[in-house]
């Protein structure tokens, strides 16, 4: 089992959520997370006082995916978050030691 | 008695009421989260212990006869002794004392409150409450009485402040700038980041302070008439062509129109129309609105320039607004009263009041942090001060919310339950 995670633009959501629908996930978790790549912020100024903001609004959306499913899910996430423009983040997977659905204490791939 | 100055003077009383609250949401906006409620609380801690030295003496030194050089009220009126229901001022056809009593009641309460924006995120909340009750005692209620009293030195000298550009703005500008070379610069001023935390609470607190600066201005006039309308008009007009005088700058200057430039120069506005507006006309309003407007917007960079942290610039918006507005009514005024004689009281005014309060503040400040210490210790203030002297914290919006904490339940036996002090003080 994978855990496939993106960091990309909040605003890319719902289409992510969609393709990964279409797609046969069960389910995903999305959190608020802040960071930069190569992408510069952008500047803000308060009475005068400019500020660069450079750490970013992103959604960090991770899924538990099977690890046959796990190269064509990583390419549905990438292309429904990408804008082709700077800023369109990163996805990258991790091995899972074990997954445990909690109501019914199922384990492994019963557990997606 | 006349009823319908009475009942204008009570409800510009409740506007100015309101001002004081508008002020903590306008400050507390500007300032990060860990320190918004002790931002909230310097202002609203104002309202009572100001209550309770109007009642005790306030309104006496202030209002009361002249001890001798127009300097300060006698105790005749110690504690409102032999001021009834019934008793007037101004004839018969004046309002009861008791109501002139409440509306300076609100003054004294909203002039401390307003330093409270210079001293952001550093000062203990003790400390601040021991300094403003010596402070309006010693500097705002003399003042006061120089001012508005009949035989107050500035009054007698015909220094024209209609609703308080010396005694409220320019005064609390320059106190606000004594305390912060006493207490000092910020941990990481002009290093880290500090930008406003709530903008919408700043915009609502501004907008409160517009609605009840109507109140502060009409009601200067003590009567419902031709001088509070015309008063109330040029509030008006003078606050938006400010709000537009500072965003143009700001544009011009730094690239963007924003809004808390919008807050910002209304508030400049309303500053500077305060002392002038029952004299000037409406182009004389929009005048001064957008000159102070434009001038302020300037004016808050200079303490980078300077290198003295005034916070959430009072003394860049009151006292540069409150001295603009005092010395423009010399020139702009249209009722046979302006000239350069004029000119010359005025700046009498704002003079006086500068070196007087700019003294006795920080004498005052440096007697608060000899005695008991003004500033946060680093700790404090990098943790935060709504931590370290409210013990709370201002926003819970997150899902874990108050899983955050664990409840201890109270003791059984209450032998066992000591009382203990969870903050700082």
């Amino acid at each position: 089992m994978k855990l496939i995670t993106a960091i990309v633009k909040p605003h890319r959501l719902d289409e992510i959520k969609d393709a990964l629908q279409a797609f046969g996930v069960h389910g995903l978790t999305v959190t608020e997370a802040s960071g930069y790549g190569r992408q510069r912020g952008h500047t803000e100024v308060y009475r005068g006082a400019e500020y660069t903001v450079d750490l970013v609004p992103k959604i960090r959306v991770e899924v538990l995916v099977e690890d046959d499913d796990a190269e064509q899910l990583i390419e549905v996430v990438v292309k429904a978050a990408r804008t082709g423009k700077i800023g369109d983040g990163k996805v990258w997977s991790l091995p899972v030691e074990t997954a445990v659905r909690v109501r019914t204490g199922e384990r492994g791939p019963d557990a997606l | 008695m006349n009823g319908a100055d009475t009942a204008f003077v009570l409800i510009s009383a409740a506007l100015v009421m309101l001002m004081t609250p508008g002020l903590a949401f306008f400050y507390g906006g500007m300032v990060a989260v860990k320190s918004a409620l002790n931002m909230l609380m310097m202002s609203l801690i104002s309202m009572g212990v100001v209550a309770v030295l109007w009642v005790l003496y306030g309104y006496s030194l202030t209002f009361g006869g002249d001890l001798g050089g127009g300097l300060l009220g006698n105790f005749d009126h110690i504690g409102l002794k032999g001021i009834d229901p019934t008793t007037l001022t101004g004839g018969d056809e004046g309002i009861p004392v008791i109501a002139f009593a409440l509306f300076q009641l609100m003054f004294a309460t909203l002039t401390p409150a307003l330093m409270s924006g210079a001293l952001a995120d550093r000062v203990k909340f003790s400390a601040w409450t021991l300094f403003i009750a010596l402070w309006v005692t010693v500097v705002y209620f003399p003042v006061a009485h120089w001012v508005w009293q009949e035989d107050g030195w500035l009054h007698q000298l015909d220094v024209i402040d209609f609703a308080g550009g010396t005694a409220v703005h320019i005064n609390a500008g320059v106190g606000a700038l004594a305390a912060v070379l006493v207490v000092g610069r910020r941990v990481g001023f002009k290093k880290d980041p500090m930008r406003p935390h709530n903008l919408p609470l700043v915009v609502l607190g501004a907008a409160l302070l517009w609605f009840g600066w109507f109140g502060f201005n009409a009601g200067s006039a003590l009567a419902a008439d031709g001088t509070a309308a015309t008063m109330a008009f040029n509030t008006q007009v003078a606050t938006g062509a400010a709000m537009l005088g500072w965003l143009v700058y700001e544009r011009v200057r730094h690239g963007a129109f924003t809004t808390l430039g919008a807050a910002s120069g209304a508030i400049a506005g309303l500053v500077a129309i305060t002392p002038s507006g029952a004299h000037v006309d409406a182009f004389g309003a929009l005048l001064i609105g957008l000159a102070a407007g434009a001038l302020c917007s300037w004016a808050v960079s200079l303490k980078y320039k300077l290198g003295y942290d005034d916070s959430l610039d009072v003394v860049g918006v009151h006292l540069v607004g409150g001295v603009a507005g005092t010395l423009l009514v010399g020139v702009l005024a249209v009722d046979g009263v302006g000239g350069l004689g004029q000119l010359g009281k005025q700046a009498v005014g704002a003079f006086a009041t500068m070196a007087f309060s700019f003294t006795v503040s920080w004498l005052l400040a440096k007697f608060v942090d000899a005695t008991i210490g003004f500033r946060a210790s680093e700790e404090d203030e990098t943790g935060g001060v709504d931590q370290a002297y409210h013990a709370e914290s201002a926003y819970d919006l997150t899902a874990v919310g108050a899983s955050l904490t664990t409840k201890n339940l109270p003791e059984a036996d209450t032998a066992a339950a000591a009382p203990n002090s969870k903050v700082d003080a």
